[in-house]
């Protein structure tokens, strides 16, 4: 669905101060590791990963770090906003043990691949959620994680709750347990987690943002070096194999004129 | 009998007649070499200008039913130091035609953009003349007025010895007064047509839909209007005419090319149908030339033109 629907805001749930989740009420029949457009008449339109869908529920969750995602934060419940999508590719569930790693608002998306994995009849003990923040009040979806019962790990840069470190460290302890691994979070952590996947030479599946204006493959800003992909339709999920063929991964994106931006 | 889909546009042969139109994923050289593997005859850059330009607020599209969008995304582009990079990139990765496409708020800025964007030395030089979708801070396109359209012409052509196309606007009382000027004024070729002025309001909130409020139409809604554009173009001057609008198949493709067109531009059949849409677009037309039998597509060129045919 590439039309805009204006939904109403069922629910909304601050997750940590300037972290808010949205709930709506709508069969949007989404995929772990797509988006939606959000559309705040006025503001503009944001791409959004979904944080969770449960086939009649689904929430997004959002950080409030600029223009728009602030003022989004102002939104009320019984507010209307505008949703396009589902759209882009999505994770694919492959083997029987898997570590999905988090970081920021990457923790919904792979939450959500969590839930699907369980449903569709994987074993709990056989899912590592593994989750990073600067501190312990920025975590999150711990509680989600432990209600379907799947292994939880933590790190904070300040040691505040679960493994002082990075998240690359608890997934280092497990590693060699797991045959693939999805991450989403940023671009840094997600070339960490890449490298770690590659020398141990395992499948890995990694969603990569792009500055994103149509969402539809029309306008070109999110296509990267040097294949041309749109990250709204061959992305934002690839695979190791295709990622290996990305070059600017983990080196550069380009902003909303095309000019590139080291990371 | 071997189908012969090539064709040539200001002397640059092309080795089939379709061409990615300006402003459809065309922002890098990345982009550009994507359309070509997917089977592009030619592509064409986004347009640029001087200065980066971030483009308007999102929304800038919106896609309507029955295969078309309305869109302002007000020329976002890099600017011409980075983008001339970006061209000698595509150029440097490909034997296939690189089109360059420039836009300025002044005839003296059109000259120097076409004297910057030669360096990369792309194969010809589109002039968007006509985007309706930034009026608000360029005023009336020059696309309205043949004596500016004509300055414009000149100053490009003074300043580069690459063969300029002139993009020209539908939203214009008669276009071909404008394709007759910039003919005299030097231009190698046009292309008919931008997009057609056009706007949505949703209902629900009682807003027009996309940022800017008002932008361009494009898609299958624009082919009839396209047609009658190159048709009419056709008569009135004879350089070449780059058709683009609302082709979606190759029968559309084929009625832009009988129309008098030499080459047709794809952009929003990119949505609709995919960026392999090329391959598919290319195989139709090999189809339909096959079951009727044409075996070159210069035999189908302005044959719209000639009475009792078939
Ligand atoms: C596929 C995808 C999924 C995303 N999922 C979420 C999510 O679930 N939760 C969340 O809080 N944020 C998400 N984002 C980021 C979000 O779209 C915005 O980038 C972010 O909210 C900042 O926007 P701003 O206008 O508030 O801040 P700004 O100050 O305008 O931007 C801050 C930075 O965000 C990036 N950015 C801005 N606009 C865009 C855009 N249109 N596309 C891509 N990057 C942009 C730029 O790199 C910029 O430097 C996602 C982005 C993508 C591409
Ligand atoms: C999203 C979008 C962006 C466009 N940007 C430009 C542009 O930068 N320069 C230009 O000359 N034409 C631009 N156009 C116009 C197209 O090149 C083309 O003339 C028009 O879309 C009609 O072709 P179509 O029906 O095949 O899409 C744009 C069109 C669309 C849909
Ligand atoms: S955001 Fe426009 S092509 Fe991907």
């Amino acid at each position: 669905m590439t039309e805009v629907v204006m939904l109403k805001v069922e629910k909304i749930k601050e997750e940590y101060p300037g972290t808010k989740s949205f709930f709506f009420n709508h069969t949007l029949n989404s995929q772990p590791g797509q988006f939606v457009m959000i559309w705040l008449p006025g503001l503009g339109e944001k791409p959004m990963s979904i944080a969770a869908d449960d086939g009649k529920q689904f929430y997004i969750t959002i950080s409030g770090v600029g223009p728009f995602s602030k003022a989004i934060q102002g939104v009320k419940e019984g507010d209307t906003i505008g949703i396009r999508g589902p759209l882009g590719t999505h994770f694919n569930l492959k083997g029987n043990t898997i570590a999905l790693v988090g970081g920021g608002y990457g923790a919904g998306p792979m939450a959500f691949l969590a839930e699907l994995a369980v449903w569709e009849g994987m074993k709990p003990q056989n899912i590592h959620y593994v989750i990073g923040a600067r501190t312990k009040d920025l975590l999150l979806f711990e509680q989600r994680m432990k209600t379907i019962g799947v292994n939880i790990h933590i790190t904070t840069d300040d040691g505040t709750q679960g493994k002082q470190g990075r998240v690359t460290d608890a997934l280092k302890e497990i590693i060699e347990e797991v045959d693939t691994i999805y991450c989403v979070g940023p671009e840094m952590m997600e070339k960490a987690v890449y490298d770690l996947a590659q020398e141990h030479q395992k499948e890995c599946e990694i969603s990569l943002e792009r500055y994103t204006k149509c969402g539809i493959g029309i306008c070109g800003s999110c296509c990267v070096d040097p294949t041309g992909w749109r990250m709204c339709i061959e992305g934002p999920v690839l695979n190791q194999d295709q990622l290996k063929k990305v070059s600017e991964f983990g080196k550069y994106h380009r902003d909303a004129t095309g000019k590139k931006n080291n990371f | 009998m071997e189908i012969n889909l090539s064709t040539s546009l200001c002397g640059v042969r092309l080795r089939n007649p379709l061409v990615l139109a300006s402003g459809i994923v065309d922002t890098t050289a990345s982009a550009l070499l994507f359309a070509l593997k997917n089977g592009a005859g030619a592509v064409i850059i986004k347009s640029i200008c001087p200065e980066p330009r971030t483009g308007h607020k999102e929304p800038i599209l919106h896609a309507i039913k029955g295969d078309s969008m309305l869109n302002a995304v007000g020329l976002s582009n890099p600017g011409l130091k980075i983008a001339v990079e970006e061209l000698k990139n595509a150029k440097s990765r490909t034997k296939e035609p690189i089109i360059a496409n420039i836009f300025a708020s002044s005839v003296e800025e059109f000259g120097y953009s076409a004297k910057e964007v030669s360096r990369a030395n792309p194969d010809l030089i589109e002039v968007n003349i006509s985007c309706p979708n930034v009026e608000d801070e360029f005023g009336k396109p020059f696309s309205c007025d043949p004596d500016l359209a004509a300055e414009v012409t000149r100053a490009v052509k003074e300043n580069t010895n690459i063969p300029i196309i002139i993009k020209l606007s539908p939203n214009v009382a008669n276009i071909t007064v404008i394709a007759k000027a910039v003919e005299q004024a030097g231009a190698d070729a046009i292309t008919c047509i931008n997009t057609v002025g056009g706007m949505v309001i949703d209902t629900k909130t009682a807003q027009p839909i996309i940022s800017n409020k008002v932008g361009g139409l494009s898609g299958q809604a624009i082919k009839p209007v396209a047609v009658k554009a190159i048709y009419e173009c056709y008569k009135a001057v004879n350089i070449p005419i780059l058709g683009t609008g609302g082709v979606m198949t190759g029968n559309d493709a084929i009625e832009q090319l009988m129309a008098g067109a030499v080459a047709v531009g794809i952009g929003t059949a990119i949505y609709t149908r995919g960026i392999d849409c090329f391959d598919k677009i290319n195989q139709e037309i090999e189809e339909f030339m096959q079951e009727n039998n044409y075996n070159s597509i210069k035999e189908i060129i302005g044959l719209a033109h000639k009475e009792n045919k078939k």
